[in-house]
């Protein structure tokens, strides 16, 4: 593929109490943003297993985000900081298996903040577009 | 024909030897198993050959118990032998399980193993630059070498297997009830891993000195601190794969005062160890302020060998991304 023709597949999973209502703002908004993010919804950023990260880049996601309230907003208090935990040392463990840290990425995206969801989707595909595609090919029996 | 012993065969592919010790260390109870069964094949202890096998009927051997990660042509062709001409197979013990400590070698590929191996380690003496070629000719004649691959594979990423015998090696007491099982014919389903279906923590002596709420802050390496032997090893900042771990062990990690390091692999709900146990540890980690959890994350050496010890292979992304050939 080349560097022109490629369109970032990015996966985004977002806590419904925060940022999917943010991301829903956006839309009726009608803010205009990149449409390379695939949404998924979740209860909370903290129900995020890192077992779907995984499952995802493994899949042919090129970059995932994770996304959630705010430090102090999360409807069950908690699972943001669980997230945030999570995400940076799966970020140091993504890196031993030669995926990028800034292709998993998260986010604090509150329901009022539609024009920063619209940023985070424009910023993300502009950014992993740089980086290019990810091609997992990992333990494919290719001797 | 039908009072003749069923028909056992015992291989090995890429592991250290402790599994074929661990048939070994059954001591008395392997006279046992020899009166039961007619052992055919098993090179670390007797002189039968591939061809031997080869002119067995296919399915006459009763069960092949196979041990050891597949990282060579040569172990691929084995075992897809042994599976033609058995009825069932084992894989016994943790890298034939779940890829075990041979499988760590996918975070690297052949070229940069065959570079340290052969070039760049302090103890090499390679002047002329000398590297295994799979075919080579020597005095006119060719003689050839196994390929060797990429990446490491568990047993059932190359053949089909019908139960799993877990450990680092597996311990005399699963063993046996395996063996006895199957000359019972009282088998569990297939695919069954042939241990508990609960994690370590359940099992283990020192459960009760977890405290309700894990809070960790400092991070240590066993050598790093004097073990208390009776305390949780989380609960000691030292990083113990019980929660993310199958039991049936016995704790024998836990009573030599080491924490677990996973060996036994997951349990049945759990696809990937690794991303499983980093789960539970990120949530216990006492920090909640950007910068305090990445300075705790910092001192956490080598999380992807920690957490995927023995299951680098049998995890979701199996490997690190391979180099693209130019
Ligand atoms: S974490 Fe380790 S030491 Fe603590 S209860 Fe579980 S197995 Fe035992
Ligand atoms: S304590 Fe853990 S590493 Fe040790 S033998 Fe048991 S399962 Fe394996
Ligand atoms: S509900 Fe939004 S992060 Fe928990």
């Amino acid at each position: 593929m080349s560097q022109q023709a490629f369109e970032p597949k990015l996966v985004g999973f977002l806590c419904n109490w925060c940022s999917y209502t943010g991301a829903d703002l956006a839309g009726t908004a009608r803010m205009t943003y990149a449409p390379n993010l695939r949404i998924i919804r979740v209860m909370c950023s903290g129900r995020v297993d890192p077992q779907f990260v995984l499952k995802a880049f493994q899949e042919g996601a090129d970059g995932v985000l994770i996304s959630g309230c705010h430090p102090g907003d999360c409807h069950y208090q908690e699972g943001n900081y669980k997230a945030l935990r999570r995400h940076r040392l799966l970020s140091k463990m993504l890196e031993q298996f030669g995926i990028e840290k800034e292709r998993f990425r998260l986010e604090w995206v509150s329901a009022a903040e539609g024009a920063k969801f619209q940023k985070v989707c424009n910023e993300f595909t502009e950014q992993i577009r740089k980086l290019g595609p990810l091609s997992w090919n990992g333990g494919k029996k290719n001797e | 024909m039908s009072d003749q012993k069923p028909k056992v065969a015992f291989y090995w592919c890429a592991s250290c030897g402790g599994c074929e010790e661990a048939v070994i260390d059954l001591a008395e109870d392997i006279l046992k198993v020899v009166e039961a069964v007619d052992i055919v094949f098993w090179p670390v202890a007797l002189d039968f050959k591939k061809s031997d096998v080869e002119a067995m009927e296919d399915g006459s051997i009763a069960v092949s118990f196979i041990n050891g990660a597949v990282r060579l042509s040569e172990q691929e062709e084995m075992v897809k032998l042994l599976r033609r001409k058995s009825q069932l197979v084992v894989a016994f013990g943790s890298c034939a399980h779940l890829g075990g400590i041979p499988g760590l070698a996918n975070f690297w590929d052949k070229e940069s193993i065959f570079n340290r191996a052969y070039h760049t380690t302090p103890s090499t003496d390679n002047p002329e630059g000398v590297v295994p070629q799979e075919k080579c000719t020597i005095d006119g004649k060719e003689l050839y070498l196994p390929s060797f691959f990429n990446t490491v594979y568990a047993l059932d990423q190359v053949i089909d297997v019908d139960y799993y015998l877990p450990g680092c090696a597996p311990p005399r007491d699963l063993i046996m009830n395996a063996v006895q099982a199957i000359l019972e014919g009282n088998l569990p389903p297939k695919g069954s891993v042939l241990s508990p279906n609960k994690a370590l923590c359940e099992d283990c002596d020192r459960n009760d000195t977890k405290p309700e709420k894990l809070a960790i802050k400092d991070i240590k390496r066993p050598w790093e601190v004097i073990l208390d032997p009776e305390v949780c090893f989380l609960a000691q900042g030292v990083i113990c794969l019980g929660p993310a771990t199958r039991t049936g062990c016995g704790q024998r990690c836990i009573s030599a005062n080491m924490p677990c390091r996973g060996c036994f692999g997951p349990t049945d709900q759990v696809i990937d160890m690794g991303a499983k146990f980093l789960a539970a540890f990120a949530s216990i980690l006492d920090a909640d302020d950007e910068s305090e959890v990445e300075k705790i994350v910092e001192t956490i050496v080598d999380p992807a060998g920690t957490f995927y010890r023995f299951s680098l292979p049998t995890s979701i992304l199996r490997r690190r991304k391979m180099e693209e050939k130019r």
